[in-house]
């Protein structure tokens, strides 16, 4: 090769290179299209990536047409390392205009007084539901708007399956692992578990709570006042137990540590795994064509008449106090509550339980197990999630859990770790009683 | 004159390292010794309050953070062991008169290139129980893998031969360089008096090669006891907390809002890598032979 031709290869190769680094500059952001009203006002948004962004970019296209100012809406992990983002932006100051979060105790734990705008005295403040309220409320003061439907915790079921199995809805936790050992001897999974997604495995824990409430009532304030624990507490230890019960007695897929959350809800949909423990609110990422052969049913106790749904409160979208853009951001709010808000997100997003909104229904189009939970609201057998009546929830519950549904150690002593997990927490807010 | 002439010259060295020398006090200096002070509190980002060596207490009575000390050790010493003893081997044959060598050097030395991260996210998506590439590729040959990544006793083992594989190409450049140095005459000697291959490697190029050996097994066993990424992209810790290592549990404390349990851990990594590393380099380099 002649040393011309050597050079300039070398150049080229050189220059392609310094290229290949500005295809990292993309971000994972997407922005609605332009209108023909165009302002000079930009207003960015904050969601999980296993939210739905389409339903949100829906909202944000929708809010533009009317109103000129465009959205950008930005990406986090989810579970424990999302918390730790929103935890660190809100440190430093670099928190988008809205931030999409949940709604209880996480909530709390992100110090609301100081980092998020007081919306008590806006119009839309009236029309949202007060349970909902009081979970985005600190002092009186209400900071977030429900950001979506409120869902419940429970199982997944495929109604096909069922059938052709001939199995009915249980009731008790026993009529349960009946129907898991059926499902099993016909070869199919009884039991999704989806522990790559670490937050899943917390499912049956956390929706086991209804069972927990109805046999104790004042559970969540002693748990609060550190009166009451997991693992000295038979009915709060027994979601432990039936968790590790399910992975003793094989009723999980073989690969339950690999199997991400996407991968179980397909298992779910196309009926190879049966039964799901998990929240409603990801129903929308079933295929359109399967979702709506998916019923629910909540996590039974230990008698039929004692039945009822651990329900969870939307995630709430607040405004950042440091937002340079807190006006428009409030405009964006009362889009978000207002029906023609709700309807374009339902068009890409439907509802996965009632609205926290007073005066918005439930549309006929809902989805089948969505159906199956209204009965249960109707008739109150609900009982909201301990994260919303306890402002304790440790931080590494989701790897405890995971550790649980493998098998390691035993039940009382994961719910023991629990324990001491959420008097670090407690400690670190300076809750007063630890 | 002598003597002013001195001084001058050792106000420039001096002023010279000035710079760095500040750098080196504001970004390592001051944060080591903040970080001291802080494990001895339970701090938020607006606020602190002393409690004493509690942090400490808590780290050395949890088991899920007793595990993490039992893991650096095991994953430090094998990952050490390996590097170093295939290294030597690697090194030896690439040094040898064999064909290619030029592209097995290249062959061996490229994940040593690559992203860690990158190797984590593709060796785990390789080691999927039922669709990953390697159990798909036992399959065929009639054996069912285990979970590599999954199942408590071979996690760990998984996530350390993946290292080891990244890590090997450093230590044999490392050899390579030593082995070259060793000057000819030696073997030509041993030729001379009759040696075999064996007594030639065994009484010339192991005693010659100490100072690279005593370079990787340092460097090794250091980057073992500090390894964070390839597990963090791998298992995250999992499952539960039976891969977690020091640095992962210290990053886990300061997701979790922990943040002076958090620097607390950071204080024992510290104490650890000193109080393992010194001696061993004190006691390896004592049997370095002169060239």
């Amino acid at each position: 090769m002649s040393k011309s031709l050597k050079k300039l290869i070398a150049v080229t190769a050189c220059t392609a290179l310094v290229f290949t680094m500005f295809t990292g500059c993309g971000s994972k952001a997407s922005s609605s299209k332009t209108s023909s009203k165009s302002t000079n006002t930009k207003l960015t948004l904050l969601i999980d990536n296993q939210s739905s962004l389409d339903a949100f970019t829906a909202v944000a296209t929708a809010f533009e047409k009317k109103t000129g100012i465009k959205t950008v809406v930005d990406l986090k992990p989810a579970g424990a390392e999302g918390d730790n983002i929103v935890k660190t932006r809100l440190a430093t100051g670099d928190m988008d205009d809205l931030l999409f979060y949940n709604a209880g105790s996480l909530f709390k734990a992100l110090n609301p007084a100081d980092n998020f705008v007081d919306l008590s005295s806006q119009p839309f403040a009236s029309r949202l539901d007060d349970v909902f309220k009081s979970t985005v409320s600190v002092d009186g003061k209400l900071y977030g708007i429900p950001g979506g439907s409120s869902f419940a915790g429970g199982w997944l079921y495929n109604k096909k399956v069922y059938a052709q199995l001939g199995l009915t809805v249980p009731k008790t936790w026993n009529e349960l692992l009946a129907n898991c050992e059926k499902i099993k001897a016909s070869g199919k999974t009884a039991v999704v578990a989806s522990y790559k997604d670490t937050w899943t495995a917390q499912l049956i824990v956390l929706s086991d709570y209804y069972n927990v409430h109805a046999q104790d009532p004042t559970f969540a304030e002693d748990f609060t006042a550190n009166k009451a624990k997991f693992a000295t507490t038979p009915v709060a230890l027994k979601g432990f137990e039936k968790q590790q019960e399910l992975f003793k007695k094989g009723y999980m897929n073989k690969d339950f540590q690999a199997t991400t959350l996407d991968a179980g809800l397909k298992m779910l949909g196309e009926g190879t795994g049966v039964q799901y423990p998990m929240l409603t609110v990801d129903l929308p990422n079933i295929s359109a064509d399967k979702v709506n052969d998916i019923g629910f049913f909540p996590t039974p106790g230990d008698s039929a008449d004692k039945n009822g749904m651990t329900v969870w409160e939307p995630n709430g979208i607040y405004i950042s106090k440091k937002s340079k853009n807190i006006d428009a951001a409030k405009k964006w709010l009362d889009f978000f509550v207002s029906q023609e808000g709700v309807t374009a997100f339902a068009t890409k997003s439907k509802a996965v339980g009632p609205y926290a909104i007073k005066d918005i229904k439930l549309p006929a189009d809902s989805f089948t197990a969505v159906k199956d939970m209204m009965p249960l609201f109707s008739a109150g057998k609900t009982a909201p999630a301990l994260e919303f009546s306890s402002p304790l929830k440790g931080p590494n519950l989701e790897q405890i859990c995971v550790q649980n549904g493998s098998g390691i150690k035993t039940p009382a002593e994961n719910a023991a770790e629990y324990d001491k997990d959420v008097e670090k927490q407690a400690k670190q807010l300076g809750i007063k009683g630890w | 004159m002598n003597a002013r002439n001195g001084m001058t010259k050792r106000i420039y060295s001096y002023a010279f390292l000035v710079p760095a020398g500040i750098i080196y006090f504001l970004v390592f200096l001051l944060p080591t010794g903040m970080s001291f002070f802080f494990s001895l509190t339970r701090w938020t980002l607006t606020d602190w309050q002393f409690i004493g060596l509690d942090n400490f207490k808590t780290f050395f009575s949890e088991p899920s953070l007793m595990i993490g000390f039992k893991n650096t050790i095991i994953y430090a010493v094998l990952t050490c062991s390996f590097k170093v003893g295939l290294g030597l081997l690697l090194g030896t044959l690439l040094c040898t008169k064999i064909r290619a060598k030029g592209f097995l050097r290249s062959m061996v030395f490229f994940p040593t290139l690559v992203s860690t991260i990158a190797i984590g996210i593709t060796f785990s998506s390789m080691m999927h129980p039922t669709q990953g590439i390697i159990n798909r590729a036992l399959n065929l040959i009639g054996i069912v893998g285990p979970d590599w990544l999954g199942n408590t006793k071979i996690a760990l083992l998984s996530v350390i031969s993946v290292d080891i594989w990244k890590g090997v190409g450093m230590a044999t450049i490392i050899f390579i360089a030593g082995i070259m140095s060793i000057p000819k005459d030696y073997y030509e000697a041993g030729d001379i008096d009759g040696a075999s291959t064996y007594e030639k490697f065994k009484n010339i190029t192991l005693p010659l090669c100490r100072p690279a050996m005593n370079t990787v097994i340092i460097l090794s066993f250091i980057g073992g006891l500090r390894s964070f990424e390839l597990v963090w992209a791998m298992t995250k810790g999992g499952p539960g907390f039976t891969t977690d290592l020091i640095a992962s549990i210290i990053y886990k404390q300061y997701t979790g809002g922990f943040y002076g349990l958090s620097t607390a851990g950071n204080v024992i990594l510290f104490i650890v890598v000193s109080v393992l590393a010194f001696p061993l380099y004190t006691f390896i380099t004592k049997s370095e032979v002169d060239l």
